[in-house]
């Protein structure tokens, strides 16, 4: 039994990551039904920020953390922004194909121009929240698993705070619903779909540095496999849902765990992945996806 | 129109004429025969090919490999090159990537034209390697420790003990050190190293009544080993054997060490880099791992190569860079007895390498072109490894 609580705790923390990358790609394809390839990318950049942000500070302290935190998610609220500015707008009306490779193009130069700028060698992470290890019972529970899950769930709440209580939220799901009817009742597009960037890239940033500090080896290759997952975590909560993305983000890090841990470890991947395939055939739209016919 | 193409004929024969005689004349020139006399007071280098993991997952490795083989090639040149001729390493990088090995050892043989191939520290890579080299008919000197690596054919050889002679020393280590009777084994299965290693461990554990009670697996480049450690933990074990590379044996130790394991770690020769205690920190506390050398030895070699390695690159030479200064010895060595640069020559000078003292222990070839060296197993103790026990072959 304790064994079964602990292993859904490690599960739930590392679900909780796969979940705050998850709603980048999910906002980002709710406004613009296009995938941001390069998100994962944004990820690691917010890892990296935050390593050289926690050398100013000093280690271990709150009040340092949480500005590395903040630190790392403006930085890459602006990086995320500029990316859709340079790269994404000037090819908006174009097919939404040649979009996708683009972004599949930024993911590649943010990764390899990490290792010019980084070097490809793994760097070790500071510890710049103070960690403790609680024993409730037999289970083990480190501080760093409470602070992922507490500030998963905290930017969730505020995250859907945004979207459905303020008028930049309004004017989101406006766009998503339909840009050009958004456009004719007075919301300025390019403004809506800059902030949806840069609210999509804070949270990777944030994903990035809740990650770093679980584990801390970060490389400028770090986003891929993380970012493979979140993105088939909001497929499998429903794309372009918020509550479906975080839904799927914590699943996929449940089962991961659960298989992890069991003799079948080696084939992990494979049987999360398995179980995508099965959900997605019987609930084509994902979990909490609603399946619209694409209007042409 | 045949008339304009005839005209194309006529001037590419010009064209090529010219260029003829042009190079006559430049051959007939002062200064080509300046450049002949100065070939003939300047002996041509012996060119020597080494890949390496310079950049990636364990540079770390690679690059303290280049500096030792740059210390050694610089070594033999100064006391007067091997044949009178000074050594030449042509360094490629491999990016500590599967694949990327292959392409820089053919890139070595076919362009560059070496006679002798010296890499690399992953027994992984260095299987990658070994084929091109044995049809290609050049001898390679690996650092790797499966054995599988010298099976590949009579050109390959090494500078490492092999995983079997390691894994007996840990698992008795674990027994009669740590007093053990209840193993666990966490292997990265994408690892010919690591699985080899497993393997040799569990036999010996298995022939003295500590049999392994569970075996976790995980991917290199997995950054999450706590559902592994989890059960591991359900299976009430003495200690965890973890034949890995450092990169990820340090993230396994912290994460073991939150989730209460307080345990012995034990590891392999792949444990061995400064990213294990940066990331384990005092974590690391009552873990050990077996290795090719220890910066504590008392042997006269290895004070000489540390003492000068720290002089000329201001950090601590590890096992990887013992066997990269011993691979130039072994093969300086080699060349000299066999009187000649023809790899074939070479090869058999190898196999009858004995007794040469080489800075991480004595180098002996054997019949199947292994090494028989002492094991030191290092031991965490505040803030670094030092040396607990020196076990000979």
């Amino acid at each position: 039994m304790s064994e079964f609580l602990q292993q859904l705790l490690n599960g739930l923390s590392l679900g909780a990551i796969y979940a705050l990358i998850a709603l980048g790609y999910t906002m980002v394809y709710g406004v613009l039904r296009f995938i941001n390839f390069a998100h994962s990318d944004v990820f690691m950049v917010g890892a990296f920020i935050g390593y050289y942000l926690g050398k100013l500070v000093p280690e271990g302290t709150l009040w340092g953390g949480l500005l590395v935190l903040s630190g790392a998610m403006i930085g890459c609220a602006l990086l995320g922004m500029f990316i859709e500015r340079v790269v994404y707008r000037p090819l908006r009306h174009g097919p939404t194909l040649n979009v996708l490779i683009t972004a599949i193009g930024v993911s590649l130069l943010l990764e390899y121009t990490g290792q010019i700028v980084f070097g490809a060698a793994p760097r070790t992470f500071p510890q710049i929240f103070p960690t403790a290890n609680y024993h409730v019972g037999s289970l083990t529970i480190s501080s760093n698993q409470v602070f992922v899950i507490g500030v998963a769930i905290l930017l969730m709440i505020a995250l859907q705070l945004i979207v459905f209580k303020t008028k930049i939220g309004t004017a989101m799901r406006a766009v998503s619903l339909n840009p050009k009817a958004a456009q004719l009742v007075g919301v300025n597009n390019n403004v809506v779909i800059s902030f949806t960037f840069g609210l999509g890239s804070a949270l990777a940033a944030a994903g990035g540095i809740l990650y770093a500090m679980n584990y801390p080896s970060i490389d400028p290759l770090m986003g891929v496999m993380p970012g493979l997952k979140a993105f088939v975590a909001a497929i499998l909560g429903g794309i372009g849902n918020i509550p479906g993305a975080a839904l799927g983000g914590l699943l996929l890090g449940t089962v991961e765990t659960f298989i992890g841990g069991s003799q079948f470890s080696t084939y992990k991947d494979a049987i999360a992945f398995a179980i995508l395939i099965v959900i997605l055939l019987f609930k084509p739209a994902g979990l909490l996806g609603k399946f619209t016919i694409e209007k042409v | 129109m045949i008339a304009p193409r005839l005209h194309v004929l006529r001037y590419l024969r010009f064209v090529k004429n010219a260029g003829f005689w042009f190079a006559a004349a430049l051959a007939a020139t002062p200064c080509a025969s300046v450049a002949a006399a100065a070939a003939a007071t300047k002996p041509e280098p012996i060119k020597i090919g080494v890949y390496a993991s310079l950049t990636g997952k364990e540079a770390v490795w690679g690059q303290s490999a280049e500096k030792a083989t740059r210390l050694a090639v610089d070594d033999v040149n100064a006391a007067g090159g091997v044949l009178g001729r000074p050594l030449l390493a042509i360094i490629e990088d491999n990016q500590s990537k599967p694949g990327e090995s292959v392409t820089a050892v053919r890139k070595l043989i076919s362009r560059d034209k070496v006679i002798a191939i010296l890499g690399e520290a992953s027994s992984g890579r260095s299987l990658e390697a070994a084929p091109i080299c044995q049809q290609a008919r050049i001898p390679m000197i690996s650092g790797g420790s499966n054995p599988k690596v010298t099976q590949v054919g009579n050109f390959i050889f090494r500078t490492h003990f092999i995983d079997p002679f390691q894994g007996t020393v840990m698992s008795r280590f674990a027994r009669e050190k740590l007093g053990a009777r209840r193993l666990a084994l966490l292997t990265e299965v994408t690892n010919a190293y690591a699985v080899g290693l497993a393997k040799y461990f569990s036999a010996d554990a298995a022939a003295h009544q500590t049999p392994i009670l569970v075996e976790q697996k995980y991917s290199a480049g997995e950054r999450d080993f706590k559902a592994q450690l989890t059960a591991i933990k359900a299976a009430n074990v003495d200690a965890i054997f973890v034949p890995g590379y450092y990169t990820e044996a340090g993230l396994i130790v912290a994460q073991a060490r939150e989730l209460g394991l307080n345990l012995p770690v034990l590891g392999g020769d792949g444990w061995e880099g400064p990213q294990l205690l940066a990331i384990g920190g005092p974590a690391l506390r009552d873990t050990y791992y077996c290795n090719n050398f220890s910066s504590e030895s008392d042997v006269p070699e290895t004070r000489r190569f540390i003492a000068r390695y720290q002089a000329r690159f201001q950090s601590m030479p590890g096992g990887t860079a013992a066997d990269a200064y011993d691979a130039v010895l072994m093969l300086a060595d080699a060349i000299k007895r066999a009187d000649s640069t023809e790899p074939e020559k070479i090869r058999a000078a190898l196999a009858t390498t004995r007794g040469l003292r080489g800075v991480g222990g004595p180098l002996n070839v054997d019949a199947n072109r292994d090494q028989l060296k002492p094991a030191y197993i290092l031991g965490y103790n505040s803030g670094d490894y030092h040396l607990v026990q020196v076990i000979q072959p």
